[in-house]
């Protein structure tokens, strides 16, 4: 009876345990709550240890996940009174999917021109003057309808010939498939069947600056990255850039925009922080690049380029994921400027080993990029 | 020395240490973690999950996983455009065709007429069928089968194998079902150039596995090449330790380590002294950024003088 009660309390905690890791951000699903549950019966959680292993060899799912479960055991299961595991832990229900939205600086802030500030549309915009309007500078309503077609498109990536084999009409001789024929008509000598190549598209890699520099275009950059996401899930990789790395694809593979860049929001710990580019890019050919993600890849970098870092230090690690890629797109909203030039530290550094050099400031600049993607 | 008997009855472990005093048998030297996820998927039945930095000892986990447990050991490496024929079976088509001639130029020398139907179900015989990592696995058991670097394999491929994995069955329609007598113990081990999908992940035990400790280490390399003195294995080990925290473009793992140690030993050194660390670092940096990084900073310093 005893050994029963005991039983469901260890249930309880253990399950009390999962909802807290998954309120911290790991995606603790009840099938791997139930994984937990089974591995703690096979260990026989007596102690600590057996307890720690148990959630974290079932619950957690990729590195990024170690961390934050250490943290949520920790809470968890010591008494210490200064670590209450519940205010720790970010509320997770309030989405704020307009924290991503820029408030526009009052007044004009940096970047912003003066002359552009005049023309305040009040009415819904005629949609082909919009494509062109910088979207920095629009009104809300405006903004919702930028949103609504950058949700439309659809960023794909030219393909490569692999190493697999289709059938096809011509090509060279497919042995297999020709016994095959010959079998069919009890081993009579039959038409040769031919196979070829299959194309598949390349891997899309999206380094995405969301440090303040880059605030008013954060999100339509992101978004920009929702519908790349969506549109290969498997094919396409993005991460937010800023004083960190932070990988965002599994945020944005949600279906609504909204929701993805609400989840992305709270994955990102450096919102419209500074910038150290350097850093960032190292850290995704450290983590990331090196280990395939970008070998081969179309890169694609949005930022203004603007390094607090040194930026011969930039142009070293920007030289390296070129070599890695198989193309380097780089998008600068300033580049569609009137009047800009790329001679800031970071942006002149890196020139000359980007293949393609593309604006990202209004509708249109993201079409341009779309066509660049799929044609690279 | 190589263990007596390798034809023993296969080993259940009865904890995560036993398994670990098993794998310790056999040169293994598993922490905690490691040996306890292991032990969870022998009882579980779950395959395991394995990621870490290069080196790390993932694939040799389940090479040593395998010896331990006195279970047979099939390895499936994948690749980009790897498929089912490639990955379970195929036919050997050229003995097929062999088989279908010689059987009719036997009837035609004894003047018979081949029975079609009977001529085609011999066909597809076991013989003719050649047995894939997969397959065999399934066929030889108990058995630990490693898929590695899964993220290399398309994603179809991938939705391929949760089949195989979950049913632990083939179905080869000309000649039926196999199914394994036990499931065989699944390592995946992957590079994370790709996210695999989560319905694979949730499958499995996912395990992150960390570079050795010091001590660990030491261990490790007296173990597997019992000839270095100690004082060189530590000198490696703590050489290896600072290289680590040097923020290299690819940090050293235990298969370096092991490089390292055996060229020394092999160049008969008893202990580890600047020049001979900068005369054989190319054992354990291969990017020539790292050796300049390693080099600019003073060796006599990495050796912990």
């Amino acid at each position: 009876m005893a050994g029963a009660g005991r039983e469901r309390d260890i249930t309880e905690i253990l399950v009390g345990f999962a909802r807290t890791l998954r309120s911290a951000g790991v995606d603790a699903t009840p099938d791997r709550v139930q994984a937990m549950l089974r591995a703690a019966g096979a260990l026989g959680v007596a102690d600590r240890e057996s307890a720690y292993w148990a959630g974290r060899l079932t619950l957690c799912g990729e590195p990024d996940d170690i961390p934050t479960y250490d943290a949520a055991f920790a809470a968890y299961f010591t008494d210490a009174p200064a670590l209450p595991p519940k205010p720790q832990i970010p509320a997770p229900t309030v989405r704020r999917p307009t924290i991503l939205f820029a408030p526009r600086p009052a007044g004009g802030g940096a970047g912003s021109d003066d002359r552009e500030e005049t023309t305040v549309a009040s009415m819904a915009s005629d949609t082909e003057v919009l494509r062109y309007r910088d979207i920095a500078v629009l009104s809300a309503a405006e903004r919702d309808e930028v949103r609504r077609m950058l949700s439309l498109l659809a960023p794909g990536a030219a393909p490569r010939r692999t190493r697999r084999l289709q059938p096809a009409a011509r090509g060279p001789v497919d042995p297999r498939g020709t016994v095959r024929r010959m079998l069919r008509q009890a081993g009579e000598p039959t038409r040769l069947a031919r196979r070829r190549r299959r194309a598949k598209p390349r891997r899309l890699v999206l380094l995405l600056d969301v440090s303040g520099s880059m605030a008013p275009y954060a999100d339509a950059l992101l978004r920009f990255g929702h519908a790349a996401v969506r549109r290969r899930p498997t094919l396409t990789e993005a991460f937010t850039v800023g004083t960190r790395l932070t990988r965002v694809t599994r945020a944005l593979r949600h279906r609504d925009p909204d929701v993805a860049l609400g989840a992305v929001s709270r994955t990102i710990p450096d919102w419209h922080g500074g910038t150290r580019l350097a850093d960032s890019v190292k850290a995704f050919l450290d983590r990331w690049g090196r280990r395939g993600t970008a070998r081969g890849a179309i890169v694609v970098i949005c930022s203004d380029g603007w390094e607090r870092g040194d930026p011969a230090e930039l142009a070293e690690q920007v030289a390296h994921l070129a070599r890695l890629a198989h193309r380097l797109v780089w998008v600068n909203p300033h580049r569609g400027k009137p009047g800009y030039a790329p001679l800031a530290g970071g942006m002149a550094a890196v020139l000359p080993y980007l293949d393609d050099f593309v604006a990202g400031h209004s509708l249109a600049s993201f079409e341009e990029l779309v066509g660049v993607v799929s044609r690279a | 020395m190589i263990s007596a008997d390798t034809t023993a009855t296969p080993r259940r472990p009865t904890s995560a240490a036993d398994l670990a005093s098993a794998l310790s048998d056999v040169e293994y030297l598993a922490d905690d973690g490691l040996a306890t996820a292991g032990y969870l998927a022998l009882r579980l039945g779950r395959p395991l999950f394995l990621e870490g930095d290069a080196g790390v000892g993932k694939t040799a986990f389940a090479q040593a996983l395998a010896q331990a447990t006195g279970a047979h050991f099939v390895r499936l490496q994948c690749y980009e455009g790897l498929d089912a024929a490639q990955a379970l079976y195929d036919w050997d088509f050229t003995r097929q065709i062999l088989h279908l001639r010689t059987v009719e130029a036997a009837a035609h020398a004894a003047g018979e007429r081949p029975d079609a139907a009977k001529l085609e179900a011999s066909l597809y015989d076991r013989r003719f069928l050649i047995a894939r990592p997969l397959l065999e696995a399934l066929e030889n058991t108990p058995s630990v089968l490693l898929v590695d670097e899964i993220d290399r394999a398309d994603d179809e491929f991938e939705a391929f194998l949760l089949e195989v994995l979950s049913e632990a069955a083939i179905s080869i329609p000309e000649l039926g079902r196999v199914v394994a007598a036990e499931p065989p113990l699944t390592v995946l081990t992957s590079n994370r150039t790709r996210e695999v999908h989560d319905a694979l992940k949730r499958r499995c035990l996912y395990h992150w596995v960390e570079h050795p400790s010091f001590d660990r280490e030491v261990a490790i390399l007296r173990r597997r090449l019992p000839d270095i003195t100690e004082r060189l294995a530590s000198d490696v080990a703590s050489a290896i330790r600072r290289m680590r925290e040097l923020d290299l473009i690819k940090p050293p793992g235990v298969a370096e380590s092991l490089d390292w140690a055996n060229a020394l030993a092999t160049l008969g050194a008893r202990a580890l002294d600047p020049d001979l660390a900068a005369a054989t670092l190319g054992a354990v940096l291969k990017y020539r950024e790292d050796a300049e990084r390693v080099r600019s900073t003073d060796i006599a310093d990495l050796l912990g003088a």
